[in-house]
């Protein structure tokens, strides 16, 4: 299946970025990373190109890894439905103190308007 | 409301009893650690909560996930109240420091309590408790088709602060609230 994962740096996009490449080398997906510049993230968009970069080596596994500039959501919606990609993959959002989860803005914009199935990761 | 202040309160602080809508007694205590006597009840009533009640991903299901999230929340620097009817855990609220000098709020009532003012005085008692320790800011995230409990976090002085996302977003100054002294009503 042709995957789009999108990650900005919070932590549950970490998580879904190692748990999507495990996932890819399973199944033999055909992954894309688009790195999102995520203002609620602290980790710079070349960190986070860089942290993707060494967990794909690492599991052997060959994929694209995007710098996607621009507003986050509505152009990983864009991509999406440009190249034909099967699903949208993100991180299934924070936790507040009390344990709540929260979902961040990106995330709201992607589910409610991409073209394809989207998946969080949890 | 009275004329002279548009301060939150009076809350009652713990222990607070009274009658409920059913006629039932409920007091409602405040749950220091998860050593008290008690706790083994709260969990027992989130191990038994309807999941179709749960919000945001809490109460966790399965006991194992009950415990280790109860034992984030009760204990080291958060105020938790719980409303027992006889030997029952039947509410409970919380507010957890968000490591910002503000508190994050939940309150939940086992569904066999609903409707009957259990939340109003729970809650109320709750932000008795945290005034009385000094607590100031507090906030909460609701989802907002949850039109129930938006209304409860209105009737008690909350303001809605953001509502563009799935959540809304409420908060409440409780620096000048006032606390009732007498506990009775």
């Amino acid at each position: 299946m042709k995957v789009l994962l999108g990650i900005g740096g919070s932590d549950d996009s970490l998580d879904a970025l190692d748990r999507t490449v495990e996932r890819a080398v399973e199944a033999g997906d055909e992954l894309t990373v688009a790195v999102l510049d995520n203002p609620e993230s602290d980790r710079s968009a070349d960190e986070v190109i860089d942290h993707a970069t060494s967990v794909l080596e690492e599991a052997g596994l060959d994929a694209d890894v995007r710098h996607l500039t621009g507003d986050p959501g509505s152009e990983l919606v864009e991509l999406a439905g440009r190249e034909g990609f099967e699903q949208v993959v993100l991180g299934g959002g924070e936790r507040s103190p009390m344990g709540k989860i929260r979902l961040g803005h990106i995330a709201e914009f992607v589910l409610l308007n991409a073209p394809v199935t989207v998946s969080l990761v949890r | 409301m009275t004329s002279d202040t548009d301060a939150p309160g009076p809350f009652p602080t713990p222990p607070h009893a009274f009658e409920d809508a059913d006629g039932r007694e409920i007091t409602v205590r405040s749950l220091a650690s998860t050593d008290d006597e008690g706790f083994e009840s709260l969990v027992a009533m989130y191990d038994d909560f309807d999941p179709s009640m749960r919000a945001q991903g809490i109460p966790p299901t399965g006991e194992d996930r009950v415990r280790s999230w109860l034992d984030t929340l009760v204990g080291g620097d958060a105020y938790n109240v719980v409303a027992w009817h006889d030997d029952d855990a039947v509410g409970h609220a919380t507010l957890v420091p968000d490591g910002d000098d503000a508190y994050e709020l939940a309150i939940f009532v086992h569904q066999d309590s609903q409707g009957c003012g259990v939340g109003t005085r729970l809650i109320r008692t709750l932000l008795g408790y945290g005034a009385a320790n000094d607590v100031g800011h507090v906030w909460l995230t609701v989802e907002r088709w949850n039109r129930a409990a938006i209304a409860l976090y209105e009737k008690v002085g909350f303001e809605t602060m953001s509502a563009e996302s799935f959540e809304i977003e409420m908060e409440m100054d409780l620096s000048t609230a006032r606390v009732q002294t007498d506990n009775t009503g």
